[in-house]
């Protein structure tokens, strides 16, 4: 199970990577390997301000659907709109071209609040 | 929790299991897409041992079958199988089956694993005529091997020509080293092939064998995930989503196995019903626009009214947009016609169309 040490983690199975008041947001890769074949990604909430654990979108596999949390507080500036082609990039490159939303963060103490590598690891028994 | 035979098969093969009507069945081997693809354009093998087997014998076991199903089994002949269903006496169906001819007064009804014990004490309460059955679900498997490729792929472990063998039609022929197995051209998926039955003791060297033989064919194994994808894109009926106990054949499009060249149990209601049109009618839709249908999403008008709800949808592989099956009030079923489906917060637009969704 791939769980990059320089993200931070939601116990909902979420990467969020930090640049600066920016989140680039994803799901894991024990999320997506729990789930199966993705096949929607829908995103509703793009130029929204939403607070921490609000629903920002959905992810769709063949036989689930998931609520997606919005792991901290902020504006939805960014929807990887390639994967509205693409969703199964989630599947392939979650910590990659499957990345899902960029927020930019009204409260960067927030970040604290976020799980490190090793409290996922230990979360998901890896 | 039961397993069938294979189960520590799926297992080692890494399938991810899940507890599927009282089984320990494998959900999916790959993943869904890969799988589904699989039986579209190749051949894929599904253990689906969980599905009910009854036999029904005796001179009296064609009266009790004629009795308890809506098709006609009296046009059965040896070697020959017909889709039925078991109509119940207040206009729902208890369940769909197979039933084949074995021969001369030897049937096999072939159930929904769901539905065995039900399914087993209504057609013994309606055994008044004194046939005989037999549940024989515990000891029989059942393998459905699918795709356009299953005849060539399959050929060389049986003697038999598989070319030969029609829809719907079956043979009892030796099948990768055993005698007496059940050849069977039916299945769950609109791309061909086979079902295969045979005792539990023999499916594990049946399993292996059809697995070498289909080497070179590209064979996978396929979940029930995939048979749920495949099946849907068909617009074949599930139990339990599509028809239950309060459906009826009619306004469920079953029409074509409700055969009134006899009497059988709620007949003339269903005589009546199918004369006069239904209220209600099942229809097969695809979204105008990207979304998934669920199963129990409302179906609305264009004024936001709840018309109907979703029994079955999905993403279709094959077509790459969200397909379903729900039902509506009759004056919205006809095709092109213009629903809405609620996803979520969303009314998403969607066509009524005819079926088969996937055309090979």
């Amino acid at each position: 199970m791939n769980i990059p040490s320089e993200l931070k983690y939601t116990k909902d199975h979420e990467w969020i990577a930090i640049n600066g008041d920016v989140a680039t947001i994803g799901i894991t890769d024990f999320a997506q390997s729990e789930l199966g074949d993705i096949v929607y990604v829908e995103v509703e909430t793009l130029d929204e301000t939403l607070d921490a654990d609000e629903i920002f979108g959905t992810v769709e596999a063949v036989k689930t659907v998931s609520d997606l949390f919005l792991p901290l507080s902020g504006e939805i500036i960014e929807f990887n709109e390639a994967l509205e082609d693409e969703p199964e990039s989630v599947n392939t490159d979650p910590y990659g071209t499957g990345w899902m939303i960029k927020v930019k963060i009204s409260d960067v103490s927030q970040v604290e609040r976020l799980m490190s590598s090793e409290d996922y690891k230990a979360l998901i028994g890896a | 929790m039961k397993n069938t035979a294979l189960t520590s098969t799926h297992e080692a093969l890494g399938a991810k299991m899940v507890p599927f009507s009282g089984y320990n069945m494998p959900v999916q081997y790959e993943g869904v897409n890969i799988e589904h693809e699989t039986v579209r354009n190749a051949v894929g093998v599904f253990d689906i041992s969980h599905m009910g087997e009854f036999l029904i014998e005796g001179k009296h076991a064609l009266e009790l079958i004629q009795k308890v199903s809506s098709n006609d089994a009296f046009k059965l002949t040896i070697g020959k199988a017909q889709y039925s269903c078991l109509p119940n006496d207040d206009g729902g169906i208890i369940d769909d089956l197979i039933i084949y001819k074995i021969k001369e007064e030897t049937y096999l009804l072939v159930v929904n694993a769901s539905n065995i014990d039900k399914d087993w004490n209504w057609i013994q309460s309606k055994n008044s005529m004194g046939a005989t059955m037999r549940n024989i679900s515990e000891d029989y498997s059942l393998l459905a091997i699918q795709g356009p490729k299953a005849i060539e792929a399959m050929q060389s472990i049986t003697s038999h020509d598989l070319s030969a063998i029609k829809f719907y039609n079956f043979v009892v022929d030796d099948f990768a080293g055993i005698d007496h197995v059940i050849i069977s051209a039916t299945g769950y998926t609109g791309s061909g092939g086979f079902e295969i039955y045979c005792k539990n003791s023999e499916v594990k060297q049946i399993w292996d064998k059809v697995f070498e033989a289909g080497a070179n064919f590209g064979i996978k194994p396929i979940g029930l995930a995939a048979r749920d994808t495949l099946r849907l894109e068909m617009g074949y009926c599930l139990y339990g989503n599509d028809i239950n106990d309060s459906t009826s054949p009619i306004e469920a499009g079953l029409g074509w196995i409700t055969k009134f060249t006899k009497e059988f149990t709620n007949s003339e209601a269903l005589k009546t019903e199918k004369e006069r049109g239904t209220d209600r009618k099942l229809i097969a839709f695809e979204l105008d626009e990207r979304g998934i249908p669920r199963h129990n999403y409302d179906i609305i008008d264009s004024n936001g009214n709840k018309i109907g709800i979703v029994t079955s949808g999905t993403m279709s592989p094959s077509l790459g947009k969200g397909i379903g099956l729900g039902y509506v009030p009759t004056v919205f079923s006809t095709i092109d016609s213009k629903i809405n489906i609620q996803i979520r917060k969303k009314a998403v637009s969607a066509t009524v169309v005819k079926l088969p969704f996937y055309k090979s």
